[in-house]
């Protein structure tokens, strides 16, 4: 495997892969926002910003592990809002918050376990409408627990995960950055990661190789889950409270993100520093746009075309490629 | 599916031929059980009102099965939806004067508009159906707050004559209803009659032969989401005159109940198969639920809950019957 895809290393070739675009497009967005706020290139300013939007950030890293798998997750957010309820709920009861905190985590992966246990046990099912349902019952149960109610007045130490800071950086900067190494070494360094990959790419041909595909997936779902209420730990943290309707339209935020990172959405293709790059430049462009009162509409709008430009040009361009190789080769034949 | 020389009919075999049954068994078991437990569910004002709940989600129900029939997904419709009706009662508002059948129309081509620019990047780009209708769903909805400068337009902003298009009747038998009923005759025919109607179902049981037996593919899936939109636009115009009033959030989520609608009345999420009767019934049960729920006092914060248990479990139901049936097929083809 390694072998065959090991090409000869060319400059082009290095310089016209989807990170550089993303790159390119990261410095645009920058420069357009200096330019249209004198308040955007301040080092508090973006630091701080960080801290707005990456709390979704964190889906992001399991999200790509199950695209490269072919399949997607729409389930995510509604697991954070129901562990980031449940978490509030049993605090609310008298429960210490130590323990609340760690039965959100356990509720985030069973949720995403229960998940993948459905598309393992049923093959027929799309993931899609798997996790279409689960979304809605996981925020059911979500409303069914508070009902219209909020529940926040957490203990002092909580507001750390959001709002707390280490030697000047803000923490959530620094779990996410842990958060994405370790995740591009399960993806790209080990055994693990290169079977999600097989999969991806042929997942008949690897379970006949010898790869349990169903305890993969199941594993990645779980994980999937996991980060969903790590993303509720710190979003219940920012926000100080918490409501059934919490983290809406989350999943769209983050399949935006992981689709613009150049994560194929046919599987088996895409990179995790793809993914990163790609939070940041939407972070970036929703906290400049929102510095000159840009209307969130017009944002949705924006994300909406990248997301959609994002997935068609890798879909047109190997047409491209096909055309000119078919056109080539007759005038081949016929010098030949 | 059905076989001919059928000896010994599996269980699941027969419960896949009687679906319908089946479920409007459980729909009359379900309306007895309601009806002993709070006597005003069956009677005539309840019943034409649930009806007339039912109508728009059932017209959303005929789009979103084509679309699934080609092994699709929608998730634009709510968001095309709310834009076709904000566009169209911003129309009637500045021009009072107007008959509301162009309003219908207006709705209708804007709906057909949207369906058509997704129904291309689906076709021709190649694009996933549930990617490509996230991204469109994020435009339209952004395009919906735009026009609306974020605005509501309230009841006092529309004529009576557009109000009148989902409240007024015709012999007795409310609009909306007449209106579902004739998509329902429309589609019927186009879908069990018509070449283009059975392609539909060729290119979604099998997209490889149907390209080779010269099933335009790309131009089937193209159809298909613009038929998707041009249904959406008509509902969103029939949803703001019936709740007279045109909001950028309207219908969000929505697009989830016309799933529910379509997987309940036995559409298979794989594509291929999926009967006008059956979605008829599904967004009878659907529209039994939200209405029977409140009557026999479960709390509204359990309905969400319920619908998406509902979801789950038709879902799996459906793919233990096939699997069933297939079961039994092969060991027919042994023996």
């Amino acid at each position: 495997m390694e072998d065959l895809n090991k090409k000869k290393f060319s400059l082009t070739s290095f310089f016209l892969q989807w990170e550089w675009m993303l790159v390119i497009l990261f410095i645009l967005v920058n420069i357009v926002n200096i330019n249209l706020s004198p308040y955007y290139f301040t080092f508090g300013g973006l630091r701080d910003a960080t801290m707005t939007f990456l709390d979704k950030a964190f889906i992001v890293f399991p999200m790509v592990l199950i695209m490269i798998l072919r399949d997607i997750d729409i389930s995510v957010a509604s697991i954070v809002a129901l562990a980031s309820v449940l978490m509030g709920y049993l605090y609310s009861l008298g429960v210490p918050m130590e323990l609340a905190v760690v039965i959100c985590l356990a509720t985030g992966a069973l949720c995403g376990f229960i998940n993948g246990l459905l598309i393992v046990k049923f093959k027929e099912l799309s993931a899609v409408i798997v996790t279409l349902s689960t979304m809605i019952i996981y925020r059911g149960i979500a409303y069914i627990i508070l009902e219209d109610q909020s529940v926040g007045s957490f203990p002092e130490w909580f507001g750390f995960f959001g709002w707390g800071y280490f030697y000047g950086i803000p923490f959530i900067l620094i779990a996410f950055v842990i958060l994405a190494v370790v995740f591009s070494l399960l993806l790209h360094q080990t055994t693990f990661g290169r079977r999600i990959y097989a999969i991806g790419n042929n997942p008949t041909a690897t379970r006949f190789s010898g790869v349990q595909v169903d305890k993969m997936k199941l594993i990645v779902f779980t994980l999937a889950g996991l980060m969903s209420a790590v993303t509720a730990l710190f979003l219940t943290s920012r926000m100080g409270s918490t409501r059934p309707n919490v983290a809406t339209g989350y999943e769209l935020d983050v399949i935006a993100m992981v689709v613009l990172g150049g994560i194929s959405t046919a599987g088996g293709k895409g990179r995790m520093l793809g993914a990163v790059i790609a939070v940041f430049l939407i972070g970036f462009l929703r906290y400049g746009l929102g510095l000159i009162n840009m209307p969130a509409q017009v944002l949705m709008i924006i994300i909406g075309l990248l997301l959609v430009i994002a997935v068609m040009v890798p879909n047109l361009k190997p047409k491209a490629k096909a055309k000119t190789k078919a056109s080539k080769s007759p005038s081949h034949q016929a010098a030949g | 599916m059905a076989e001919k020389t059928v000896e010994k009919a599996s269980l699941s075999e027969r419960i896949s031929k009687f679906r319908e049954a089946g479920l409007l068994l459980f729909i009359i078991i379900l309306s007895v059980i309601v009806q002993f437990r709070n006597g005003s569910f069956l009677t005539i004002e309840n019943l034409n009102d649930m009806i007339t709940n039912t109508a728009i989600l059932s017209i959303l129900a005929i789009g979103m099965m084509l679309v699934i029939i080609t092994r699709g997904i929608d998730l634009s419709i709510g968001a095309t939806l709310a834009l076709a009706g904000m566009i169209s009662a911003l129309t009637v508002g500045a021009y009072p004067n107007l008959n509301p059948i162009w309003a219908v129309g207006l709705g209708i081509l804007i709906g057909l508009g949207c369906g058509a620019v997704l129904g291309l990047i689906i076709a021709k780009a190649g694009v996933l159906p549930i990617i490509a209708t996230l991204g469109m769903m994020y435009i339209f909805r952004g395009l919906t707050f735009m026009v609306s400068g974020g605005k509501w337009v309230s009841a006092h902003q529309m004529p009576a004559s557009f109000k009148e298009i989902a409240t007024g009747s015709f012999l007795g038998i409310n609009h909306l209803i007449l209106i579902a009923v004739v998509m329902y005759l429309i589609f019927y025919y186009f879908l069990n009659h018509t070449r283009t109607g059975r392609q539909i179902y060729a290119v979604g049981s099998n997209p490889e032969s149907a390209k080779i037996s010269g099933i335009p593919h790309d131009r089937i899936i193209w159809l298909v989401y613009t038929l998707m939109g041009g249904l959406s636009g008509l509902a969103g115009v029939l949803w703001v005159s019936k709740f007279a009033s045109a909001q950028g959030d309207t219908a969000t989520g929505y697009e989830l109940t016309v799933i529910a609608a379509c997987v309940l009345g036995g559409v298979n999420i794989a594509g291929g198969s999926g009967k006008i009767s059956g979605i008829i019934l599904g967004s009878v049960l659907l529209g039994i639920l939200n209405n029977a729920l409140p009557l026999i006092n479960v709390s509204p914060f359990w309905q969400m809950g319920i619908q998406g248990s509902i979801i789950l479990l038709a879902v799996i139901l459906n793919a233990l019957v096939k699997r069933g049936v297939d079961l039994n097929a092969l060991m027919r083809r042994k023996i």
